[in-house]
């Protein structure tokens, strides 16, 4: 009887499951992010009562983990209902190309986004067959780091271009600044590459390097590349070492004068180490990049098969909407790709960064996976490596053309 | 006899299982890998991970583009670096256990409890290790301030993040390298057999010696596998690593020798002794040469383990830093971040092959001594 009884009750509970909406949420979005994904479930929960949000995460990061079992599950055929991924080609050479992920244009049109986002934000997500992914928040990747006191002492100020940096650089090694510039492990060397390069190159020749319309093998591509070995003389010996944190912290405590790392160390200087901005630490664009914003973004997409679809249509409308983007952003530490926030919401930092958003020219980054797919950054740590052990300019351009030619870049 | 038959069919019945999933997820999936190492799978992004992909039939090319294609230096000096990180590891575990087991076999006082402290490291798992020894190995870390205990400057050297290689030597030189080495020793194996009159052995010997030297002399120098030499050597970043490793398992072969010097009978070390012999030469002359078993058997397990590495460098120097990475992280990189699946599966069939080279004249011999008994 009493087992009667807890079957009827166990499918009286399946029954109730299955006729309420659900949606399978896939981001590696755990730890100090969490609280934000946290606050746009809320939202979408309070939207739309009857559906449960599944929230899936994989904690690792920069998504490692969660990329691999993402494809598991891609290959497998259970993708989940919407899943995380950074925005343009890190999703498109992957996903898109493999046909795997619904066009979102109609939705862009219905809600109205094309004009809520900036138009280069737009291209950068998109191929010439769709829009594929609604971007949540935005980072800036060129941002040069310092610490005000330090600098004033050393009697310098941050340099405007790479020329600039390397004769800051010469003064203050002949102070006995063993390294002027502190870089981490191999990918933020890659940060810096890429911010040494647009910083040389201009973003329009950064854009073209993406479209195929300039060569790596350029004069002018070799030739940043020799500055940038010359920027990695100016760093420290026991970057691979290091963390991207344990970078940051050779700036607050004074060691180094600079460093070149995305916004989200701001957050770690704030949240993290109690510091205050613009006294214990400041920020310029980093060398050559002024009225240039290097972005890279969270997005999330709609693959193909999902079993709850429209559930994840509204999901997507909600990261979108103005309401769950400020709900998101200020606990990120990020700001809203939309160009209509709220900006009482946000920290000194987020404001000026918002309105560098609105105002600069947008290009996106290839570390962090905007402009570039995955086949060729994580290739391209290899050739990076090789550049700075052995300083050949033109090997590692030629590297590089070859490895973008392999990755489908400018096809 | 019916007796036998149904006891042949529960033998089979309790068989059957176990060898259809052992042929299924271990031989299937290696033919499997084998054949995608063969394919294009994976080259062209957008079919790599499409529903129905268009896989085609490239044969050795994936393997040709391992060792002698512009991109794939770093997969080339993985390869170096594995020849290094084994030797180096089975040396230094070799060599520590066996000093370890001779103090221990003198009856020490608290012998149990040393040799619990010896083993312990082999019950933590690499990842463990790893992240214990990359916190001491860090550049301000432990091992650096050592100096400053005896009032010395702090070392500076960077275990893991050093970018400096020793001995280097260019890639374009290496079927010349390997043939000469091939000759040698077969050149080695012909003059041991003739000593032995072993004339047919030597005769054959001798004569693939004199050809590989003739090969390396007039056609080797002249072979190419890269357009520009390609210097690969011991990267001084591995030091850290191999230190870790032989930390984690010298333990082991401490506790394989002891047994076997346990195992050597008291009668025959007293009968040494009555000869007049040395210790010296008592463990040069009569124990070590009971030793070598459990030495081939230490080296063959120390040897795979080496080149399967994968989780401690993941754990010591993360999957990006290229001096310190190994074959098996490439492996992963390759397929599951880049999407090349066909590409990474040649690494792993090139591991699988490395491994097989250890093991299987292992198995082989192991097999006839058993018929032979």
């Amino acid at each position: 009887m009493k087992k009667a009884l807890m079957l009827a009750l166990a499918l009286a509970t399946a029954g109730s499951a299955s006729a309420a909406g659900k949606v399978e949420i896939f981001s590696w979005w755990a730890g100090d992010e969490g609280p934000a994904l946290e606050a746009l479930i809320k939202l979408y929960e309070q939207k739309y009562p009857s559906v449960k949000v599944d929230n899936a995460t994989v904690s690792g990061g920069a998504g490692t983990n969660a990329k691999a079992v993402l494809k598991t599950r891609m290959l497998g055929g259970t993708p989940p209902d919407s899943f995380q991924a950074h925005a343009g080609q890190e999703l498109i050479g992957t996903w898109v190309v493999a046909n795997r992920m619904e066009d979102l244009t109609p939705l862009f049109k219905s809600e109205g986004w094309n004009k809520a986002f900036p138009q280069d934000l737009i291209k950068l997500i998109s191929t010439k067959d769709g829009i594929w992914s609604v971007p949540v928040n935005v980072h800036r990747s060129n941002v040069m780091w310092y610490n005000p006191a330090k600098l004033k002492a050393w009697g310098v100020t941050a340099p405007k271009t790479w020329p600039e940096f390397l004769s800051t650089c010469a003064k203050l090694k002949a102070k006995g600044v063993a390294a002027p510039l502190v870089v981490g492990e191999n990918w933020t060397q890659q940060h810096l590459w890429e911010n040494v390069m647009i910083g040389t190159l201009g973003a329009q020749n950064w854009e073209n390097l993406w479209t195929g319309k300039l060569k790596f093998t350029d004069p002018k591509v070799v030739g940043a590349f020799t500055t940038f070995g010359k920027v990695m003389d100016c760093t420290n010996k026991d970057a691979s070492g290091l963390s991207w944190q344990q970078a940051s912290d050779r700036i607050a405590a004074g060691t180094s004068a600079f460093n070149i790392m995305g916004d989200w160390a701001a957050g770690y200087y704030t949240t993290t180490k109690k510091l205050t901005p613009g006294k214990d630490f400041g920020w310029a664009p980093s060398p050559g990049t002024t009225k240039v914003f290097v972005m890279l973004a969270d997005s999330f997409g709609l693959p193909k098969g999902a079993k709850n679809r429209t559930e994840a249509m509204n999901w997507l409308k909600v990261l979108g909407s103005k309401q769950g983007q400020d709900a998101f952003n200020p606990l990120k530490g990020s700001i809203a790709a939309r160009i209509d926030s709220d900006l009482s919401k946000y920290n000194t930092y987020s404001k000026s960064a918002a309105a560098d958003w609105k105002s600069n020219k947008i290009v996106g980054s290839m570390a962090h996976g905007a402009v570039a797919p995955e086949s060729f950054m994580s290739a391209f740590g290899a050739i990076i490596d090789q550049f700075v052990a052995g300083r050949d300019a033109k090997g590692a351009a030629n590297a590089a053309q070859q490895l973008a030619t392999r990755a489908g870049i400018g096809k | 006899m019916r007796g036998l038959s149904r006891d042949r069919l529960w033998s089979i019945a309790v068989l059957l299982p176990s060898v259809i999933l052992l042929g299924v997820f271990v031989y299937g999936f290696i033919g499997r890998t084998v054949y995608v190492s063969l394919t294009d799978w994976g080259n062209d992004p957008a079919q790599a991970l499409a529903t129905n992909p268009v896989i085609q039939w490239v044969g050795l090319a994936n393997y040709q583009e391992l060792f002698s294609g512009f991109l794939q230096g770093r997969f080339r000096q993985e390869m170096v670096s594995t020849i290094f990180f084994t030797l180096f590891f089975i040396l230094g575990c070799l060599g520590l256990g066996l000093g370890l087991a001779m103090i221990l076999d003198r009856n020490p006082k608290g012998e149990g409890l040393w040799r619990t402290i010896f083993l312990f490291p082999m019950s933590l798992s690499f990842i463990v290790t790893g992240t214990i020894w990359r916190w001491m190995l860090q550049p301000q870390g432990g091992v650096n301030q050592i100096p400053t205990v005896v009032g010395g400057e702090p070392s500076t050297f960077g275990w893991l993040s050093s970018t400096e290689s020793i001995w280097k030597f260019d890639w374009n030189k290496l079927p010349l390298l390997t043939a000469v080495v091939v000759a040698v020793v077969l050149g080695v194996l012909a003059l041991r057999a003739l000593r032995a009159a072993q004339r047919t052995r030597a005769l054959v010997a001798g004569l693939c010696a004199l050809m590989l030297l003739a090969w390396s002399l007039f056609v080797g120098p002249n072979l190419k596998l890269l357009a520009a030499p390609e210097l690969h050597g011991f990267n001084l970043a591995l030091i850290g690593i191999i230190i870790a490793a032989v930390w984690q398992m010298s333990g082991y072969t401490m506790a394989l020798y002891l047994a076997g010097l346990r195992g050597i009978p008291e009668e025959i070390r007293e009968a040494a002794k009555v000869d007049g012999a040395t210790d010296a030469q008592m463990y040069r002359r009569v124990i070590f040469p009971l030793l070598a078993p459990i030495t081939l058997s230490a080296m063959i397990i120390l040897g795979h383990i080496s080149l399967k590495i994968f989780d401690l460098v993941y754990a010591m120097s993360g999957p990006d830093n290229t001096f310190t990475s190994v074959p098996a992280l490439n492996m992963y990189l390759t397929s599951f971040r880049q999407n090349q699946f066909a590409l990474g599966a040649a690494i792993g069939t090139i591991l699988l092959l490395l491994v097989a080279f250890v093991i299987v004249p292992y198995l082989t011999s192991a097999f006839r001594t058993e018929e032979s008994h």
